[in-house]
This record gives C-alpha cells, structure tokens and sequence, in this order.
C-alpha cells in the first residue's frame, strides 16, 4: 500500500466510524418517536383508532419492497468493492424503483388518511404516528436522492476510494433505514392489525 | 482467498441473511392474519421475531461480529442498546405509572 492509498484508506476509516456514530443516534432518535408512539396509541381523542386506518397487504407490499432493497443494495455494494460498473449501475437502480415503489405505497396512505380528515392534527394518537412514519419516509426520500447522486458519481468516473467510501457509507444508512422498519411494522401495523 | 471465493462468500453472506429475514418477516404478517392468539402471546410473538431479525440484518447486513468489527463500534452499539432500553422502558414505565395514578379514584 502507497503512503497516499495508505491516507485515504485512513480517512475512509475514520468516515465510516463517524458515519456508525451518527446512525446509533439516529437509531436513539428513531427510539423515541417509538416510545411517543406507544403512550399515545390511546390518545384518539374519539377519532380514528390503530384497528381502522391499517391496510394488510399494503403493509405487508411497503415490508417487501424495503426487505428486497436491502439485498439489492447490498449486492450493489460488493459490486462496486469489486470494481463492477454495470453490475453496480444495474442493482442500484434496482434499490432506486423499490425505494420509490414504497414512497409511492407510503404517499398514497397518508393522502388516503388525510382524506378521510385523518391527518396528524387529528389526535394525539395521529400525530405520534405521522411522526414516526414520517420520519421513516423522509429517510428513505434521503436515501433514494443520495443513490441519485451515487450514479452520478459512477457515470463521472471511475471507481476508486470515494466512490467507495460514498457506497459503504450509504449501504450502511439504507441497511438501517430497514431494521427501523422492522419496528414499525412490528409496533405499529401489526398490532393494529391483529384483531 | 481467492476473489472469486470471496465473491461467492459475500454474496451467499447476502442471500442467507435474505432468507432467514424474508423467514422472520412471513412468521409475524402470517400471526396476524390467522389470528386465535390471546393479545401477550401476539404481542410476546411479534416482538421475539422483531428482535431477532434486528439481529439477522446486524449480522447478515451489516456484517457485524464479535472477533471482526473494531471495538469502538461494537461499544458505541452496544451503548446505543443500552439507551434505547432504558429510554423506552423508562417512558413506558413513568407515564404507564402515571396513567394508572390519573385513572384510579
């Protein structure tokens, strides 16, 4: 290893920790906005409650699209280790149509809610999931622009330590964008669900 | 090792953490559906499979093992664990108190 290959292997080192240290905060973050949400599941305030407003199947679509996205774009990443474009560029755009397949899924849910006069003003207990849902949704919207821009980080150039560093980093952010989904199907649908 | 191995390695790596997490994911959503479950055992059920997938995508995903990943991020998980078992048990545990204080009388 060249001294300067020897520096960025460092640098990417040193990124890829700082990046773990700021998803364990975020997982923190994402904890909270489930602790909110299990103490204001009653709180319905005589609206809507959490056996109403779920769906099975669409629950059931948005946790199979996140699940194989999660693979997809974990082959998308020991391609680019590899130094494989078009391998990367093909699983990439994968992850990319099953991220928007389930923003799409999400979308239409909350326009359904809110139609129905649903939305996060509703109740206590709306709010709390809104926030939390949301939330999941924005980073997943994060994820999906930051595989944009990866693209067209891979069109420029050629592969090398960036790109690398880029990818490693963002699988990891999309690897825990899907165990945070685990939580809410778990603590919100599911249990909404079952009757 | 060869790349080609270490190709095929990666991949399978891949592939069973899919598989026991597609496992996981069928197990809760087929609970739910078929229902007959009194709501502990529902709840016992779901939140075992949760638990345990979290821990298929940290390995199978997230490549995370006990000899292999550095320590410092095996202590900052672990703190991470340690945080959210405290923030949500405590959040349930004050206002489920508080709850219980409000309602009785």
């Amino acid at each position: 290893m060249s001294e300067v290959d020897a520096k960025t292997f460092d640098e990417s080192e040193e990124r890829a920790y700082g990046f773990w240290l700021f998803l364990m905060s975020d997982a923190i973050l994402f904890s909270l906005l489930f602790a909110t949400y299990a103490i204001m599941v009653t709180a319905t305030d005589n609206g809507p409650d959490r056996t109403e407003i779920f769906g099975y199947w669409r629950t059931a679509a948005n946790t199979a699209l996140l699940l194989c996205s999660s693979l997809t774009m974990g082959l998308a990443s020991i391609a680019i280790r590899e130094d494989r474009k078009s391998t990367a560029f093909q699983w990439i755009f994968v992850t990319m149509i099953l991220a928007l397949a389930f923003l799409v899924l999400e979308i239409q849910e909350f326009a359904g809610l809110f139609a129905q006069g649903a939305g996060p003003d509703r109740s206590g207990f709306l709010s709390a999931y809104f926030t939390l849902v949301g939330t999941h949704g924005a980073h997943v919207t994060v994820g999906l622009i930051w595989m944009a821009v990866l693209c067209v980080h891979l069109a420029l150039r050629p592969i090398g330590p960036v790109i690398q560093s880029i990818t490693e980093r963002l699988t990891m952010f999309w690897h825990l964008v899907g165990i945070v989904w685990i939580g809410i199907y778990s603590m919100v649908y599911l249990p909404g669900l079952y009757q | 090792m060869s790349d080609v191995k270490r190709h095929q390695r990666e991949v399978r790596n891949y592939l069973v953490g899919f598989g026991l997490a597609a496992l996981l994911t069928i197990i809760p959503f087929a609970i739910t559906a078929a229902g007959g479950l009194s709501r502990t055992w529902f709840d016992l059920a779901i939140l075992l499979a949760a638990v345990v997938q979290v821990l298929v995508h940290l390995r199978y995903f997230l490549h995370i093992d006990l000899r292999h990943t550095p320590r410092e991020n095996l202590l900052a998980l672990g703190f991470t664990g340690v945080l959210i078992v405290i923030m949500i048990g405590g959040t349930l545990w004050i206002m489920g108190n508080l709850t219980s204080r409000m309602m009785g009388t």
